[in-house]
């Protein structure tokens, strides 16, 4: 009977460290939600016309291989390529995640974010996204314009968005930040026609947000 | 900028595109790479080779641990070359590779000195580098320059180092809360993205300071932020703050209200629409408060751009969902919504509809949603199919649209998921709406002609044997049944032939056909069919070979197996083949209790051939047939109720106990579902130990000790108690569970011979009026009503004191009475002074009561109601009554 006893208080006392695990575990959950107050960006996808990758940055462990992100891809892409997004941006739900989505001829702009996150400030990053390529491919947002100038299409995705942090949305800026760099480059300019480079590229934003 | 390989690709008919990435192949790349070592480095060369790296890693492509050392080797070495551009990608192939720590410290110094260098394109990007790539020991190295960094005049270098403080947090969180004076400096800073970035820090470094995020919150709303996005950020925290704080502040305006409505009218739809969603979510929000916020969702519902109109459509559903009178001014526009080319909006629009609509607006709605359903996918199908079927619950006046509605679609073309959402429907709709039954067999009739899931036609074959017979013409049903036989695979042939059966022993005057029918299967190339009919002739033919009686035969054909399928599997897999038959009656009939048997049988497989449908009345099914199995509780008579189970012992416990509480009309018995969580121990003779001290009118009769209770294998002892007859005589009882404790080695599993008595406290259980009221709901409850009569009514008034809202005192007396709700009067409008509910149920000795309770709240919610109850006996009108003057 005593060994009964001592059995039963052996099995307390470990169901007692199980909750205190559980309670420790709730507090790590109520942190991680406290920290999606932030609006997170969870992905930024380039696609062509066929789904396949152009240039990709994925900033959430939702997806964890690379066999997770192209199934993601597929989906999106099979459930949004028929859609007609070329003049405004368009939108939809997977699973629990927001996408938001523009397209051209044979390019395809995506921005996904969870399903608490502010639609439009999804849709304000996919804008800064779209025009600041735009910009950078001299308004000629064709694949093989976007492959040819990859580099400049990457230093793109790395200036809008760090580790899911939005740094910026207004596309003049952006375009700003990644062409400084890669009009000095390719000649040796002087700082004369930087700024020449930068009124050619302001001059494209604000026309087209007059169309 | 990186020049063209120029290779053509195939693939494309007469539009050559040009891709400088054919044929790229990883050895090659990384052969390229070498340039990297040149003396004399060619900026440009390096930045496509790099541009090519980045290219194979975003296409999945992986380097193995060598490969990666190497090539970051050799691109630390281009940190000597001045060029921007290139410089550029070394960062982002550096942040890509993610070196390992020793690495690390040999791109350290590069990073530290263009952190200080003079062109703010480098710092900016160090920063980010560095934290990214960055551990601890090297942080304490960098942090000063990190702290000048966030008061940077430079926005993008003060970006920078905050953004990567926020990432640090996570990892070193001690370090970067040393440095909340900085970023206090910055969130006054005019660049609005710094602003926004110093904002997000700030907050996260003082989260669990309730206070100081409080004060931040009032410093910020009074003064001004600049951008759009510290505006959202600014909302969050304040409904933060706003929720943090409710509990506290009971009277008055909520605090920050102001705030949130003038970011209504803020210029970015960004804000305005944060600020809206805010509002909704508010905990126990006011009407006053929402209409704002419903008025600028209502204007996005009318935007031209989809994204605008998705948020505020998702939003106002989510609304209708608790308050779905504040959104019905929204239903024109939405209505609008349903031929939106976005199938999203669409989707959302329908499903909100469904929830605010009220009776009058189902036909017109169920007019548009046809339209729409013909272009749509299936996962939007099957959302629109379940709202329906709740509103139609809801209203059960409109079944007849409701059900056309669904058996038109039922004919059109879907998968599996999609017709198996419509036809459950259905099913719960004949079973919930009596006069539904009749339309909804024969739209599920049929649906069977013309089906290509076996799975479904079994099962509609089977709910049909079940109700068919009880209808007026059962015989309209053969000719499909019997078709099935004719047409279909092996499975639904089989299953048709039980369903002929059951028709046949229910309808007499349809044997004789029923027989014909049944000769011809026995000539099916099938032998599981030519069995059935066999097994069926001989049962129901009544030619005394087999020598059952009519009760024997219903039983067969309609009586579900009485042990539980788990169980039965269990004991088949341990069953060796011998001369000894195997013996069903072996089979333990004790129902596992439902959590533990989910944990045990992983992945179970759907109840074979004919499965029934699990629905409300097979839970009470099962427990008759338990009860009625137990001879000493056989002469009860007919079960009238069987409670819910409930807990007597706190979760995790030793041993985990609830009880069912089943009421017939001069018994109650107390099944005691026990379960012995401790693999040492074997427990024997339980059984509950009951003190009716507090209980007056009940004695008990009878009780059945559980033989042995093994580890983690649930068994049920039961006591019985007599109470006089159609009384509902309440009482607490207070319980001991008493057994004998055995030892068992869970090695060997052996059990010591001898075992010591003990006993075990369980919580007190009572029996309540609401025990002896069925919920059943009527659907015309103003019918119901008038042609009950005023004969025996009863009417009162009673105060209920003070209560926080209707809702509350509503929910009260719902639950004291345990009655159904009827025509959806359990939702109380926000705010409303005032509410009528009305419950339908039947009260012990199968007497239907109705009820109509009106409400009214005054000033310092003082909840007055006045009490109506019709019935068919005037005692049950006065039971009710003594009901809610006791409660």
């Amino acid at each position: 009977m005593g060994d009964c006893k001592a059995i039963n208080w052996q099995l307390i006392c470990s169901r007692e460290e199980f909750y205190s695990v559980r309670l420790f575990i709730n507090f790590l959950c109520i942190i991680a939600s406290s920290m999606e107050t932030c609006p997170l960006i969870k992905n930024i996808l380039l696609l062509d016309s066929e789904g396949n990758r152009v240039a990709v940055r994925y900033y959430s462990d939702d997806w964890p291989t690379n066999t997770a992100k192209f199934a993601f891809e597929k989906s999106v892409f099979t459930k949004t390529s028929k859609i007609n997004a070329r003049t405004e941006a368009e939108i939809t739900m997977i699973d629990t995640y927001i996408i938001v989505y523009k397209c051209t001829q044979d390019l395809y702009f995506y921005v996904t974010g969870g399903d608490n996150e502010n639609e439009l400030i999804l849709a304000t990053v996919l804008q800064g996204f779209f025009d600041s390529v735009s910009l950078l491919l001299r308004d000629s947002v064709t694949k093989s314009a976007a492959l040819e100038n990859l580099d400049l299409i990457y230093c793109c995705i790395d200036e809008i968005v760090d580790g899911g942090i939005i740094l910026e949305t207004e596309a003049g800026v952006i375009a700003g930040k990644v062409a400084s760099v890669s009009l000095e480059s390719a000649s040796s300019l002087t700082e004369q026609t930087i700024i020449q480079a930068l009124t050619t590229a302001r001059e494209h934003l604000t026309r087209s947000l007059l169309q | 900028m990186a020049q063209p390989l120029a290779k053509k690709d195939d693939d494309r008919d007469d539009e050559a595109e040009y891709s400088p990435f054919i044929g790229i192949e990883k050895g090659s790349v990384l052969q390229e790479a070498r340039v990297f070592n040149d003396p004399q480095l060619d900026p440009r060369r390096c930045s496509q080779v790099i541009t090519k790296l980045l290219y194979l890693l975003n296409q999945g492509e992986s380097f193995t641990k060598v490969e990666a050392t190497e090539v970051f080797f050799s691109v630390t070495k281009l940190f000597q070359s001045k060029d921007l551009g290139l410089r550029r990608m070394v960062y982002l192939i550096i942040k890509e590779l993610s070196p390992s720590a020793d690495e690390v410290i040999i791109v350290t110094s590069s990073l530290m000195k263009d952190m200080n260098s003079k062109t703010d394109m480098y710092r900016a990007n160090a920063i980010r580098v560095l934290c990214r790539i960055t551990d601890g020991t090297l942080l304490t190295q960098i942090e000063r320059y990190l702290k000048q960094a966030i008061v940077d005049k430079n926005h993008v270098v003060a970006s920078a180092a905050l953004v990567s403080g926020v990432h640090l947090l996570q990892t070193n969180p001690e370090i970067v809360k040393r440095w909340s004076n900085e970023v206090q400096e910055s969130v006054q800073s005019r660049a609005g993205l710094v602003q926004f970035h110093a904002l997000a820090l700030l907050h996260q470094i003082r989260q669990n300071d309730r206070l100081a995020v409080s004060k931040l919150v009032t410093s910020l709303t009074r003064g001004t932020v600049r951008s759009p996005l510290a505006q959202c950020l600014l909302i969050r925290y304040t409904s933060q703050v706003i929720r943090e704080s409710g509990q506290n502040t009971q009277t008055g305006e909520r605090p920050f209200y102001n705030y949130l409505d003038s970011c209504l009218r803020h210029k970015a739809e960004m804000v305005i629409f944060e600020a809206a969603r805010a509002i909704t979510e508010l905990s126990g929000v006011t009407n006053q408060e929402l209409t704002p916020a419903i008025t600028v969702l209502q204007l996005f519902l009318n935007s031209s751009k989809p994204v605008l109109r998705f948020a505020a459509v998702r939003t106002l559903n989510k609304v209708a969902m608790t308050h779905p009178m504040a959104v019905t001014n929204c239903n024109i526009d939405m209505e609008s919504l349903i031929s939106d080319q976005n199938r999203s909006i669409a989707t959302l629009a329908i499903t909100t509809l469904l929830k605010t609509g009220n009776e009058s607006s189902v036909d017109r709605l169920m007019k548009q949603i046809t339209n729409f359903m013909s272009d749509i996918a299936d996962e939007f199908k099957i959302v629109v199919v379940e709202a329906i079927r709740s509103l139609c619950l809801k209203f059960p006046l409109k079944y007849r649209a409701l059900m056309n509605f669904l058996s038109s679609i039922l004919r059109e073309e879907g998968g599996f998921e999609y017709k198996k959402a419509i036809v459950d429907s259905i099913v719960i709709l004949i079973r919930d709406i009596p006069e539904a039954k009749e339309s909804g067999l024969f739209h599920l009739c049929e649906f069977i002609e013309d089906c290509e899931f076996t799975y479904l036609s079994t099962q509609i074959l089977h709910f049909l044997g079940n109700e068919g017979p009880k209808t007026s013409d059962p015989s309209k049903y053969i000719r499909y049944i019997y078709n099935r036989v004719i047409l279909e695979n092996a499975t639904v042939r089989a299953s048709a032939v039980s369903t002929l059966a059951k028709f046949g022993a229910l309808v007499d005057s349809l044997k004789p056909r029923i027989f014909v029918l049944l000769r011809r299967c026995l000539f099916d190339s099938d032998d599981e069919v030519r069995d059935r009919a066999t097994l069926y002739l001989n049962t129901i033919g009544g030619d005394g070979s087999v020598g059952e009686t009519d009760k024997d035969v219903k039983d067969f054909l309609f009586g579900s197996l009485d042990v539980p399928l788990a169980n039965l599997e269990t004991c088949l897999k341990n069953y060796e083949p011998s001369e000894e038959s195997f013996d069903i009656d072996s089979v333990p009939k004790e129902v596992k209790s439902q959590p533990l048997a989910e944990k045990k049988a992983p992945g179970k497989k759907p109840a074979a051939l004919g499965a029934l449908p699990t629905g409300p009345t097979s839970t009470i099914d099962a427990y008759e047939k338990l009860l009625s199995s137990i001879p000493e509780f056989s002469g009860f008579g007919q079960l009238f109720k069987s409670s819910v189970p409930m807990e007597l012992t706190e979760a995790e416990t030793e041993y985990s106990v609830n009880v069912v509480k089943h009421i017939y009309d001069g018994h109650v018995v107390f099944q005691f579902n026990c379960t012995n969580t401790i693999p040492e121990q074997l427990l024997e003779n339980v059984c509950v130990i009951m003190d009716a001290t507090e209980a007056e009118e009940f004695s008990e009769v009878a009780s059945k000790p559980l033989r042995s209770l093994p580890y983690d294998s649930p068994g049920q002892t039961f006591v019985a108690f007599e109470k006089p007859v159609g009384v509902p005589a309440v009482g607490k009882f207070s319980n001991m569970l008493k057994f004998i404790v055995k030892e068992v080695d869970p090695a060997t599993g052996e059990t010591d011979e001898d075992g010591v008595e003990d006993e075990y406290q369980l919580e007190d259980l009572e029996v309540l009026p609401a025990d002896y009221i069925l919920k059943v709901g009527v659907s015309n409850f103003r019918n119901a009503w008038e042609s009950m009569g005023p004969d025996n009514e009863r009417v009162d008034e009673y105060g209920l004191g003070a209560r926080e809202s209707l809702t509350e005192a509503v929910n009260a007396v719902i639950n004291i009475l345990g009655m159904q709700p009827c025509e959806g009067t359990e939702v109380v409008p926000n705010n409303s002074r005032s509410h009528t509910c009305l419950l339908a149920g039947v009260f012990i000795g199968n007497a239907k009561v109705l009820v109509r309770l009106s409400f009214g709240i005054d000033g310092p919610k003082q909840v007055a109601m006045k009490l109506a109850v019709r019935s068919e006996d005037e005692t049950v009108s006065d039971a009710i009554h003594e009901i809610i003057a006791s409660g």
